[in-house]
């Protein structure tokens, strides 16, 4: 599945780091770093990411 | 097939509904607001500043095959005939999802009460009159209301705040932070006035109660909330502050398989200890909503809800230059510098009995992961 974050709307909370810590992290800037493309053994885990981003900007598709 | 009613179409009612249309329940959506459910933080900042519309700020949905009646309220619920009332039609249901969060609170004074900012209604209707030059009375000095300011400023609108308290945002924040965040306004160009109750309000302001007059072009009014739970009245159950829930969502007082969720929720979290309260955080609809639809689920299938259920509250709030970011329940705890100076970045625990219940890290969010595992750890 793919995964995109717009950095537009992204505000480095962090909510996604919880959720999917193998996909999602803060860096060292405090600045939130991503996998694009990951395997579908981890869509609840990203699915639960992209439910608890505040800004709403984890998009998904197949 | 059993049939789930969800009132209310608000994120908490959107992640409840997801999580029982997954199990395969037929479920059904009531909603007051004409909109699908959507993300409501953005209506105090981005939205003022116009180009964000509400298709914009809904939520992405899951499934395609729930049945949503938007644009009237529940007015009605009868648990003995598992009825949801919405004026003259009745909705049959096996098993009922209280989603009906809460509605902005009006001071109780005399004269014409001010707009309030909930929906995104309100906010298109004050975006069209925060024009540059305008001047805006806020009344509440709550995150609502202090946002609007923030907002108001960076458009160039000239900025009163009044409320109640001696600081902004007292309750969640304390003392120390709230005057931070005064000065922060302050250094933005906004007048405060606080300490004070309304006396009257007028078309042009409000009278404070030592006799102060304040006037402005725009008033708004953001006092807090009160639960939405009048139309489930005559059913025994526990109204006083919302619906009260065990720990795991279900309402008590009923043996119908009824659970709430979100703000309207008035539930135990053994992360802190066993006192039912409200939480008017962001991320509490999804994590109530998504227990919610198990404990349902579990209920409808004739079997015990089982778990543990200990949510980590969470909050925001962006003003100018400065990210609020909180876990826990801060505003049970006495504030505690324990990194930075109060006027800058910094980091707060609030200690409950010599042990973190909450914490606020000022501009700070990723030192604020590593303090948030230890909040209400034990």
């Amino acid at each position: 599945m793919k995964i995109t974050v717009d950095m537009d709307k992204c505000q480095h909370y962090g909510q996604c780091t919880f959720e999917a810590p193998t996909v999602f992290a803060l860096n060292d800037d405090g600045k939130l770093e991503y996998t694009g493309e990951v395997d579908d053994a981890l869509a609840d885990q990203v699915e639960a990411a992209a439910d608890v981003c505040p800004m709403q900007a984890i998009e998904i598709s197949a | 097939m059993t049939q789930v009613v969800v009132v209310g179409a608000g994120l908490g009612g959107l992640r409840a509904a997801e999580s029982l249309r997954g199990q395969g329940f037929d479920v059904m959506v009531i909603g007051d607001e004409p909109h699908l459910p959507y993300n409501r933080p953005p209506l105090s900042k981005e939205s003022l500043k116009g180009g964000v519309e509400v298709e914009g700020l809904e939520f992405r949905r899951k499934h395609d095959d729930i049945d949503w009646r938007l644009g009237a309220a529940a007015t009605g619920c009868s648990l003995a005939s598992r009825m949801v009332m919405v004026d003259d039609s009745a909705y049959p249901f096996d098993g009922l999802v209280i989603a009906s969060g809460i509605r902005p609170r009006h001071l109780p004074v005399p004269g014409p009460q001010p707009p309030v900012l909930r929906t995104a209604d309100d906010a298109l209707v004050l975006r069209a009159r925060l024009t540059p030059g305008a001047s805006l009375l806020v009344i509440g000095a709550g995150f609502i209301g202090c946002e609007v300011a923030a907002t108001a400023r960076q458009l160039g609108c000239e900025v009163t705040v009044t409320a109640y308290d001696a600081e902004p945002m007292l309750r969640p924040l304390g003392a120390q932070l709230g005057a931070a965040m005064k000065a922060h306004h302050e250094a933005h160009g906004v007048t405060f006035h606080l300490g004070q109750g309304v006396a009257e309000f007028h078309d042009d302001g409000v009278t404070l109660a030592d006799g102060t007059r304040l006037t402005a072009d725009v008033v708004i009014e953001a006092v807090g909330s009160v639960p939405n739970t009048e139309w489930l009245a005559g059913n025994g159950l526990d109204l006083a502050d919302g619906v009260l829930t065990d720990s795991l969502m279900q309402v008590v007082g009923t043996d119908v398989p009824v659970v709430a969720v979100g703000d309207v929720a008035r539930f135990p979290n053994p992360r802190f200890d066993d006192v039912p309260r409200r939480i008017e955080h962001w991320n509490l609809p999804t994590e109530t909503g998504k227990r919610a639809g198990q404990t349902l689920g579990a209920l409808l299938n004739g079997e015990e809800p089982t778990g543990d259920f200990r949510p980590m509250p969470a909050f925001w709030s962006d003003q100018y230059d400065v990210a609020l970011q909180s876990y826990g329940q801060p505003a049970l705890g006495e504030p505690t510098l324990v990194d930075g100076e109060w006027s800058g970045d910094c980091i707060v625990e609030y200690l409950r009995d010599g042990e973190a219940i909450g914490v606020v890290g000022v501009n700070r969010t990723k030192d604020l992961m590593h303090y948030r595992k230890e909040i209400g750890a034990a």
